[in-house]
């Protein structure tokens, strides 16, 4: 492991070595990986990334793995940040860029947290993986395993949208569908992995997954120049993504690879399921607890486990927590595609109505540079917008026939 | 006790080098906070890795009565009956 040296307490601060756990022994705390920071400003510099993979394996040596570690590689990652011109003058700013994580290979941003977990369980030595899931990190997980030749377990809400079961059971996983909701699914999983010993990339694996979101942070700077973004727009699920991205954009300033300075970290939510972003309206110090109720499913989680985090971050960077309605969420998507022609699922919708709202607030200045971060794909959560969209028109097989519709348009 | 008149608390891994490496304890009923205190009567140090100093329950402890967080109940306050479930989990990440 070049540069790690172990795991340490998010709470108490206690150190411990390097192992698939995910929880503090004195005080049940969240673990964190711990690196040696002043070697790794001492020894790596930003230009070498950019003669590496062009994936999110260029920052390997950012990543909790070891120099010789077999990584498992689909491909993830270095997506693209593109200019968004159209967006931006919707929504009353100038500066806006998308960082389109839709088009990872399982068509979202898990795949960059799973990819360091899976070659975290390979390292331990483990032959099945396991998770529970709103339906993005089952694909990525199943998707992961087959490759690396694992068997895989992947739990999920029964009610789940229907293209992200077929995302996830095409790889072979065994795929079981609980009768409950995601934090329901996820309190079931905690006790299955404390029974069958498998490595369940969100709960033991934790420390070594979470750490994947960095790699979001490393490629915005990267592609912006080797420069932050003023503000980033981050929807919540957990809490740990944006918390992670800031985080990496914390590193890169402490390592000097980026100019001094400030990126306003602020948060996206459903109204349905808005636990971070009422935390922050209401000024309280803890997040509570919600019972979700969203067509954003892959953001609902209730008993965000990084809520507190994520909420902190927010506030120590200056930034803001929105929320959106499912009406909003699904205009926002729609927004998003007209504009743009990138089709997110219902959390980039999220996204796209929180930066909106926030804008039209004036929590974003119409000249920071913005990024917004677009997580999963629209072909996950087709039926969100099926309802609103505009219907084919369906014509006989004759030039008079488009002829008559096209008078009808025209007219 | 005959079985169905104890609560039966199940405890997470890292917690069972405190219980003899038992995944679930039994013990009467009473409010959660008494439960606790109970187990931490056999098992000394239980209640200090849940509870802050003040009692509260700790910032990344979850506790389900019947599969309800009893942040939605009474919280330590919550009534735990004959043949109540308790779980103890450290909180996880989610998606």
């Amino acid at each position: 492991m070049a540069y790690v040296l172990g795991l340490r307490c998010r709470a108490c601060g206690k150190r411990s070595a390097l192992a698939p756990v995910h929880v503090c022994a004195d005080c049940l705390g969240p673990l964190e990986l711990e690196y040696d920071y002043e070697a790794i400003a001492r020894e790596v510099r930003p230009e070498q990334f950019e003669r590496g993979p062009v994936s999110m394996w260029r920052y390997r040596a950012l990543l909790p793995l070891a120099d010789d570690a077999p990584v498992v590689d689909l491909g993830t990652g270095f997506t693209p940040l593109l200019r968004a011109d159209n967006l931006a003058r919707a929504l009353g700013l100038r500066h806006v860029y998308i960082k389109n994580d839709a088009v990872n290979p399982t068509y979202s941003f898990k795949d960059r947290v799973v990819a360091v977990a899976t070659s975290a369980a390979v390292g331990f030595g483990y032959r099945v993986l396991a998770c529970a899931s709103t339906g993005n990190l089952a694909a990525s997980v199943a998707a992961h395993a087959a490759k690396m030749d694992l068997q895989s377990y992947v739990f999920i809400p029964a009610d789940l949208e229907p293209a992200k079961v077929v995302n996830t059971a095409v790889y072979g996983t065994r795929l079981v569908a609980v009768r409950g909701s995601y934090d329901q699914v996820n309190r079931l999983c905690s006790e299955v992995g404390d029974v069958f010993g498998w490595a369940f990339v969100n709960i033991n694996l934790r420390p070594f997954y979470s750490e994947g979101s960095k790699t979001l942070a490393y490629e915005t700077a990267e592609q912006l120049g080797w420069k932050a973004p003023d503000h980033v727009v981050v929807p919540i699920a957990g809490g740990s993504v944006l918390s992670k991205i800031a985080k990496g954009l914390r590193e890169m300033r402490d390592f000097g690879w980026i100019p001094p300075g400030r990126t306003r970290v602020s948060g996206a939510q459903a109204a349905g399921c808005a636990p971070v972003s009422r935390a922050f309206h209401s000024g309280a110090e803890r997040v509570s607890p919600v019972k979700a109720n969203t067509i954003a499913k892959s953001l609902a989680i209730g008993n965000p486990a990084d809520g507190d985090l994520a909420l902190r971050t927010i506030r120590n960077s200056g930034g803001a927590a929105e929320m959106a309605t499912d009406e909003e969420i699904v205009a926002g998507i729609q927004l998003l595609a007209s504009t743009e022609g990138i089709f997110a699922e219902t959390a980039g919708g999220v996204t796209v109505a929180c930066a909106r709202r926030l804008a039209a607030a004036g929590r974003i200045d119409p000249d920071e540079t913005v990024v917004l971060y677009i997580t999963g794909n629209g072909l996950k959560t087709p039926d969100a917008v099926a309802p609103v969209v505009a219907p084919a028109r369906e014509i006989e097989p004759t030039l008079e026939a488009f002829e008559a519709t096209m008078a009808g348009a025209v007219a | 006790m005959a079985a169905g008149t104890e609560v039966v608390v199940r405890v997470p891994a890292p917690l069972r080098s405190l219980t003899g490496g038992q995944g679930e304890l039994r013990t009467a009923p009473g409010t959660l906070r008494a439960v606790i205190a109970a187990l931490d009567g056999s098992y000394p140090g239980l209640k200090a890795r849940l509870c802050e100093e003040d009692g509260s329950l700790r910032a990344f402890v979850n506790v389900f009565v019947d599969n309800e967080d009893i942040r939605f109940l009474q919280g330590l306050d919550t009534d735990l009956g004959p043949g109540a479930r308790v779980s103890i989990l450290p909180a996880v990440a989610g998606g």
